[in-house]
């Protein structure tokens, strides 16, 4: 019973890892492509994680696979944000067809401020 | 469980195009952090796979060491020194 749970959540989580890939490759931006990676791959690898620890039961795998998914959902969105923030702050360029950018915004009046 | 292996090592392919195609610098920092994840999850398959348990002690490891690069890497985008 464990082992079916196990084996669905692998087959969820590796089919999140791929369409994440997949929009890292097809979408034609920066920000759109870190927000599609970071988000799938980030569910997709806790769900294998918590399938490892399905599929091995509690034992000293299972306990390592829980401390992984804790690190894990606790890095990769601290990772993305700083990627999107220096990516912004070096003058990466949005998509074309973006329709707005509110961190530009926010930092134009940041500096009429500081005047 | 060769076939889940086949197909990480796909989604590895394609984040290895992006970095070897990636326009900007942002790009292959992106295409790095996200290849990070992925071999975390293939040492979780490799665990089922072997039966033996220090793959989860190389995925814990590679998890932080991922993290590190990619923060060291965000901040030298910023054009910031490393300690500030």
């Amino acid at each position: 019973m464990s082992n079916t749970i196990g084996l669905i959540l692998l087959i969820v989580g590796i089919s999140f890892d791929l369409v994440g890939t997949l929009g890292l490759v097809r979408l034609p931006d920066i920000y759109n492509r870190l927000q599609a990676a970071t988000k799938c791959v980030t569910l997709g690898t806790c769900m294998i994680l918590l399938g490892v620890v399905f599929y091995t039961g509690f034992n000293s795998s299972g306990v390592k696979a829980l401390l992984c998914i804790w690190f894990i959902l606790i890095s990769s969105p601290t990772g993305a944000h700083a990627i999107a923030r220096g990516a912004h702050r070096s003058g990466i360029r949005l998509w074309e067809q973006s329709k707005m950018d509110k961190y530009a915004d926010d930092r134009e009046g940041e500096a009429i401020k500081q005047e | 469980m060769n076939v889940f292996i086949g197909l990480l090592i796909l989604c590895i392919v394609m984040c290895l195009y992006r970095v070897g195609k990636g326009p900007t610098a942002p790009d292959r920092t992106v295409a790095i952090d996200i290849l990070g994840t992925l071999v975390v999850g293939m040492c979780a398959i490799f665990t089922i796979i072997t039966g033996k348990d220090f793959y989860m002690n190389i995925g814990i490891s590679w998890a932080l060491l991922s993290f590190i690069g990619t923060i060291a890497l965000a901040k030298y985008l910023e054009g910031k020194g490393f300690d500030e």
